[in-house]
């Protein structure tokens, strides 16, 4: 487990007519098979962060590492051959004039036979629950339906990491739960490896690791128990915004951050 | 948008629409050729006889092809006008100035205005009854020799059907903006041409801005994807020629050869 897919070593990027860098000096590693959330404010840096990670924007300096390649021009292709990313707005990802042509444009570009394509796109929609929509036009989906499309297309390409910009914000929260839950299968049975920027704290919590980004470096990152815990300007989740809340009012609280099932275990004590 | 129906797909399970977009495209094409082979009263008849069963066959409403005529009735009125007034040849009818209605200005006048028509619906039939991306399917097929002579072929089929996949997304942005300026007190439709035109340009400042970013993103997700425009690709759709498809262009031989027929015996 303890293989490197990214190592990002003193990233610093700045968008040119800018003053100030966009980021500076971020360095850090995920491991195969991890889920790393990266959060952050608004203008943080972490789009910039994977925009770089996936090789669409070129960094003022520093290196990165995905599946044990230096990021360049020429390994570029064979990286996002393993790794896929999802952006926030489904409306401008959407290539294809059905749902599944969209989902088959990643494997068109690798010049795969058609059988393996109509396999592997009725599997990908299978996962993340649009398979009765296959034949759907992208303008008559709402925007979750639009997004778990567009996760589809990369799942189809049976990538190593996968990075979501944004990915679910257009989801509700139960089919948020439900793609989430279908993602860490995926991670369990393939050892796929997600690096997720978001903004919600509930999942989060959910991950492996946390990475706080703060004006463009890394600020902080850890477990998510300790990032609740040490980040007080982080908008921590539900039972962590109780701690703290029954912490200001002087009463007996647990030590450190809990999830919801330890809670409730510590209240019925 | 309601008035244009060109490029506008009807869903329908008639025969036209199951069959594949190479084979009506032909067709249609051919129609076209054809239609200046009538040359005689009964190719006359056969021409609209033929036109009136392929229009029937779509099991759409005649009047949505009479639609399909609408923004082109001045150009057709035009020429079959020129046609009446300045042919002469025949019995003559009416004479004044320069004008002159004749037999022959009347005879050339329909067969114009015929061919015109008949023309319009049938690939009017065909554009109704095939999907958008059928019909750039259909074109990366028939351009295909083209390739021989280096035209990217293959890059403007995906540049085509990219651009049929966004104009839904345009129309929506449209009303979009038309509906933000419209809560900021913006009229449109209203006032003299010039104003009703100032009117649209703080709709298409941002509809162009927005199209730009619009095609950025894209061409980002594009990369990300994979699409590399020097190597081969697959594809997903696949067309394939059946039966019918067949018959269908052993019916345009037919219509060719009954007119040849037609021509020969008749005169």
């Amino acid at each position: 487990m303890n293989e490197q897919i990214i190592q990002v070593k003193d990233l610093t990027f700045k968008y040119e007519p800018a003053k100030n860098n966009t980021l500076s000096s971020v360095s850090f590693a995920v491991n195969k098979g991890e889920w790393l959330s990266v959060i952050g404010n608004n203008g943080a840096g972490k789009s910039t962060l994977a925009l770089l990670l996936i090789g669409l924007l070129k960094p003022q300096s520093g290196s990165v590492f995905v599946c044990g390649m230096p990021l360049n021009e020429e390994t570029k292709w064979t990286i996002r051959r393993h790794a896929g990313i999802v952006f926030q707005n489904p409306d401008n990802q959407f290539i294809g004039a059905t749902v599944q042509d969209d989902v088959a444009f990643g494997m068109e570009n690798l010049n795969m036979p058609v059988e393996d394509m109509r396999q592997r796109v009725t599997e990908a929609l299978e996962l993340v629950g649009m398979l009765e929509h296959r034949e759907a036009d992208p303008s008559r989906l709402s925007g979750g339906q639009k997004q778990r499309v567009a996760i589809a297309g990369v799942l189809a390409l049976h990538p190593d990491l996968l990075i979501l910009d944004e990915a679910f914000v257009m989801l509700d929260p139960r089919s948020r739960r439900e793609l989430l839950a279908t993602l860490k299968q995926l991670r369990a049975e393939q050892g796929l490896t997600i690096l997720s920027i978001t903004h919600d704290m509930n999942e989060a919590a959910a991950s492996d690791r946390i990475l706080v980004l703060k004006n463009g470096s890394v600020a902080n990152s850890g477990l998510p128990a300790d990032i609740f815990s040490e980040e007080m300007d982080v908008e921590a989740p539900f039972s962590e915004r109780l701690r703290r809340l029954l912490m200001s009012k002087e009463r007996r609280t647990p030590e450190s951050y809990l999830t919801e099932s330890e809670w409730i275990q510590w209240l019925c004590k | 948008m309601n008035k244009l129906i060109l490029g506008r797909y009807f869903p329908g399970d008639s025969p036209i629409h199951k069959l594949d977009p190479r084979a009506k495209m032909i067709a249609g094409i051919a129609f076209i050729f054809i239609s200046f082979m009538a040359k005689n009263g009964q190719g006359l008849i056969l021409l609209w006889l033929f036109t009136f069963f392929v229009m029937s066959l779509t099991k759409i409403g005649f009047r949505v092809f009479f639609r399909g005529v609408r923004p082109l009735i001045w150009l057709i009125l035009f020429t079959v006008f020129l046609q009446i007034l300045f042919t002469a040849g025949g019995i003559i009818y009416f004479t004044w100035g320069p004008i002159k209605i004749s037999e022959f200005g009347l005879i050339n006048a329909l067969f114009i205005f015929s061919r015109f028509v008949t023309i319009i619906f049938v690939t009017t039939a065909v554009t109704l009854t095939t999907k958008p991306m059928e019909l750039t399917d259909g074109l990366n097929f028939l351009m295909r020799p083209l390739r021989f002579l280096h035209v990217p072929v293959d890059e403007l089929s995906i540049m085509l059907s990219i651009s049929l996949r966004f104009i839904p997304n345009l129309l929506d942005e449209t009303q979009r903006i038309m509906d933000a300026q419209k809560a900021r007190g913006a009229v449109f439709g209203e006032g003299s041409l010039f104003r009703q035109m100032k009117a649209l340009v703080p709709i298409f400042l941002p509809l162009f801005s927005g199209s730009l970013n619009r095609g950025e993103e894209l061409a980002n997700v594009m990369d990300v994807r994979g699409y590399r425009s020097e190597l081969p690709r697959s594809s997903f759709r696949q067309l394939t020629w059946k039966i019918k498809d067949t018959v269908c262009i052993l019916v345009i031989l037919l219509l060719i050869a009954a007119f040849a027929v037609l021509n020969l015996v008749i005169d």
